[in-house]
């Protein structure tokens, strides 16, 4: 196939990412993830296995937790894509953000994206949660660093306002 | 808080704004103008002559830049500390996934492609696949004999113990390879310029490894190879030394493209293909006192050190000197040695050879106080090191230890005795136990190392009166910014909110040593103060300021300063602690100038149904001098600690053909957030005088201790021995079937 041909399987596709109207062109088959780091420049979602099991590449779709390395972006059409980026309002932190900061719940910091939309999507569901929906909420978020206990910690205090320990 | 009090204080950490707002930058969300993509073409067998490289059909190989060892500009080797693995391939394979050819081109997936239409005719050479089959010298593939490294510790007369003990207890413990499964695969960025010579951005550890394996590689001198370390996510020992290797290739491709490429691995490739943790084999036998005192043994080692010699030796090394555990030998025998074999090289990983024998001798004194008939607390306590006892190097203990009282407070922080009461019977179906590992870690470089090192930190004033810490050492989730940053701000008496640390940069930074075996916050941090304190006297010295100051005084001094004579830097440069001795060739001395020293313990229950292994609950108290920043210090203990009850219940290379069959996360599988107990940590704080602060290194401590803790605790619930690592369910299904049957 040679590359003019391929341009021309591209297509335009409208959603809303982190709240704004957005339109890009892309292969419908694109992963959602290579269309938000390569094509939109949004580079806090990170590869971490690209099949699904390591939740680094997690994004909100329609609030729901996804990971954008299994999205094809044809699927997203129309829908709210909440990204790392959109979570921060300008320079204030979201509350997680800066209960993930206060409680040491980044480390080398790779798998922070996805584990905090993972957190935000655990406290949508869970506003007051028990330890055991925190750590079901987030087993698809995969840290080798903190052995997750500063994190369930973050969560807590996002949740409850003050740690729980 | 008051400049005071910034030692011991949670400060936030320096990069975690951009960490929790995705703004961090790694190097996979980094492009330069012009950049294309490399990838690697690798072995498919473990040993063999390449007869002959075909391109195939469909691939426009016209649009590929391809790279091969003919493209090595000067020595075709990763320099290392032998210069004995190629870069690329000439010729001969030597291991599964060994680098032969380099493609590059602007379009990823076609890269794929290419990738998979070379196709490679090897002539088979036979391959040793096991530390067995290396030791029996069927085939010699390194050296002379097929064995990177020897070590012997003697230490008293072992031969003349056996004749006096009560028992003679043996036993011998393997450990499996384990993946350092950073979240980030391994990736650089590569740029050649004729005149500026080459530069790579990367994930890794080790700037100045990298710096040196480039300038070997391509014959230049130093000022012309640039080393940029970009944020990296997770390291463990597994961006030491691979990342050369990467450097290298994507060095060579910018070279013969002329354009900048970038080379990310995948997971499967970063899985296959980069290092792992050797692979051991540790044998005791140790004759014991009626009392159930050790009065001497001999203690044999092997690792599996794969087709190259990489990092071994040093790894060996660590091991060797970590075997006796913290007990008092009277007499001992070590022998050590790491032997080739045809899969890709081991290397570091968090721990570097000490969880291997540290495994073996808590697995052993469990088997000891079996043997003697006293508890596993009760054997530990009469075989601790004491102050002005030696260790098995005969290094001396002169700071003040109490392990008795340490292993006390942690058999009450966990409930032990109460719980193994408690367990006598089978509850629930489940089988519970609990299990105790005492053990020490040595910070920084072994024996002579850091001498030889000779690390150089700087401290920086700056034009606006803030302060820089210049060291190449790097942060990759440890902690490395922060903790350097309270050191510097609290030596200058300055807020910590006034420091900030330059991003690892070779032509910015000096060589403060690679980022590795637990030296940065004691060594480094330390060179770190002293040169704190050199930029405060010259500014005093200079009259730019008074003995005693305000922050703004500092900061408007050092402006002046800058000012006025253009520069304000201070270097340090790493001095031997006094009264360090090391003899190299007979391993004995002063093999670390500080120990961390610990007790954990854990619960497990054991599935009757699934043979699943569970930590119910986990207990890590250590003593590591002074904590500098507790959160952080926290954190790492934890994190190592799940990685550790993944080394001992979870992780499990399948090897097939000396190439790992079970490379995704799918089928490797490292703890998630519901497979982790509650894991409690906890500090006795011990001066300890060499340190920043007092601080010892405690990065790797915490994989020392869980796996034997973990397998101790499996065999009080099952009354069945385990000796060997990653312990599955369904070895422990076979062990109980076993014996069922006997």
């Amino acid at each position: 196939m040679s590359s003019s041909a391929e341009k021309s399987g591209e297509q335009e596709h409208s959603f809303f990412l982190n709240g704004e109207t957005i339109s890009v062109r892309a292969f419908p088959m694109e992963r959602l993830l290579d269309v938000l780091r390569v094509e939109l420049g949004l580079t806090g979602a990170k590869e971490g296995c690209g099949e699904g099991e390591c939740g680094s590449c997690s994004v909100l779709i329609n609030g729901e937790l996804v990971n954008s390395c299994l999205v094809p972006v044809a699927q997203v059409k129309g829908t709210h894509v909440t990204t790392i980026e959109g979570l921060a309002k300008h320079e204030s932190l979201h509350p997680l953000q800066e209960a993930f900061l206060e409680c040491g719940g980044a480390q080398c910091g790779i798998c922070t994206p996805g584990m905090i939309l993972a957190s935000v999507h655990l406290l949508e569901k869970h506003p007051q949660p028990t330890l055991e929906q925190i750590k079901e909420g987030l087993s698809g978020n995969l840290c080798r660093c903190t052995g997750y206990m500063q994190i369930f910690e973050a969560v807590r205090k996002a949740a409850y306002g003050e740690s729980q320990r | 808080m008051t400049e005071r009090h910034i030692i011991g204080a949670a400060v936030p950490r320096k990069e975690g704004r951009d960490k929790v707002t995705g703004r961090a930058r790694y190097v996979d969300d980094m492009t330069l103008p012009g950049m294309i993509f490399g990838a690697t073409v690798r072995s498919t067998i473990p040993r063999g002559k390449i007869k002959k490289i075909s391109f195939g059909p469909g691939i426009a190989w016209d649009g590929f830049v391809i790279a091969s060892a003919s493209d090595i500009p000067c020595k075709n080797c990763i320099a290392l500390i032998l210069e004995d693995q190629p870069c690329l391939a000439n010729g001969a394979v030597n291991h599964p996934e060994e680098p032969i050819l380099l493609l590059a081109h602007a379009d990823r997936h076609l890269l794929r492609k290419a990738v998979d239409a070379v196709s490679i005719e090897y002539e088979r050479l036979p391959a040793l696949l096991a530390m067995e089959e290396s030791e029996s010298k069927k085939e010699i593939i390194w050296g002379e004999d097929n064995v990177f490294k020897t070590y012997l510790i003697e230490k008293g007369e072992v031969d003349s113990v056996w004749k006096d003990a009560a028992h003679i207890v043996e036993g011998e413990y393997r450990t499996g390879a384990q993946e350092q499964l950073y979240i980030e695969n391994n990736g650089v960025i590569a740029a050649y310029d004729a005149e500026a010579g080459v530069t790579v951005w990367g994930s890794l550890q080790c700037p100045y490894y990298v710096h040196k394996a480039l300038m070997a590689l391509f014959g230049l001198p130093a000022e012309k190879v640039r080393v940029i370390q970009m944020e990296t996510g997770g390291a463990f020992g597994g961006k030491e030394e691979y990342p050369s290797m990467i450097s290298a290739h994507a060095a060579l491709l910018a070279k013969k493209s002329g354009r900048p490429v970038k080379i990310i691995y995948d997971r499967a490739e970063d899985m296959v293909a980069t290092t792992k943790r050797h692979p051991s084999r540790t044998r005791h036998r140790t004759a014991v006192d009626a009392n159930g005192k050790i009065l001497g043994g001999e203690i044999e080692i092997a690792m599996d050190g794969g087709a190259y010699a990489t990092l071994s030796s040093v790894v060996l090394s660590r091991g060797t000197i970590h075997a006796g555990g913290p007990y008092y030998w009277p007499h001992v025998r070590v022998r050590a040695k790491a032997v080739a074999t045809n899969t890709p090289p081991h290397g570091a990983f968090r721990g570097f050879g000490a969880p291997q024998t540290i495994f073996a001798m808590e697995r052993h004194m469990d088997r000891i106080a079996r043997a003697v008939g006293v508890s596993p607390i009760e054997i530990r306590k009469r075989n601790f090191l004491k102050t002005g006892m030696t260790t098995i190097t005969e290094q001396e203990i002169r700071e003040e230890i109490d392990l008795s009282g340490l292993l006390d407070r942690a058999v009450k922080l966990s409930n032990y005795d109460e719980k193994r009461k408690e367990f006598g019977a089978v509850k629930n179906g489940q089988k519970k136990g609990m299990g105790v590992a005492a053990f020490l870690h040595g910070a920084g470089f072994t024996g002579s190392g850091e001498r030889y090192l000779n690390s150089m930190v700087g401290v920086e004033g700056l034009a606006d009166g803030t302060v820089r810490v210049l060291v190449s050492s790097a942060e990759f989730g440890q902690g490395t910014n922060t903790v350097l940053c309270q050191v510097a701000a609290q030596e200058l008496v300055i807020p910590y909110e006034l420091v900030t640390i330059a991003q690892p940069d070779t032509t910015v930074v000096p060589n403060s040593g690679p980022t590795v075996a637990s030296r940065t916050a004691m060594i480094v941090g330390k060179l770190v103060q002293s040169a704190a304190r050199g930029l405060k006297q010259t500014l005093i010295g200079s009259g730019f300021l008074q003995g005693t100051y305000t922050p703004e005084e500092f900061r408007k001094a050092c402006k002046e300063f800058v000012a006025v004579r253009r520069a304000l830097k201070s270097y340090s440069r790493y001095e031997a602690p006094p009264g360090i001795y090391w003899d190299d060739s007979k391993y004995k001395g002063e093999a670390y100038s500080a120990f961390a020293w610990a007790v954990y313990i854990a619960e497990v229950a054991v599935d009757p149904v699934t043979y699943g292994v569970s930590v119910e609950d986990f207990v890590a108290l250590q003593e590591i001098g002074r904590v500098l920043h507790p959160l952080l210090a926290e954190g790492q203990i934890a994190g190592g600690v799940a990685q550790a009850i993944g080394f001992a219940l979870y992780e499990k290379v399948v090897w097939q053909e000396g190439r790992m069959a079970n490379n995704q996360m799918t089928n490797y599988i490292m703890p998630t957030s519901v497979d982790l107990p509650p894991i409690r940590v906890f500090f006795e704080q011990n001066g300890n005088v060499h340190g920043a602060y007092g601080a010892k290194g405690i990065g790797e401590l915490p994989m020392d201790g869980p796996a034997p803790a973990i397998v101790n605790a499996v065999e009080d619930a099952m009354k069945i021995r385990f000796d060997s690592i990653p312990l599955m369910p369904e070895d422990i299904f076979r062990a109980t079937t076993v014996r069922q049957d006997a």
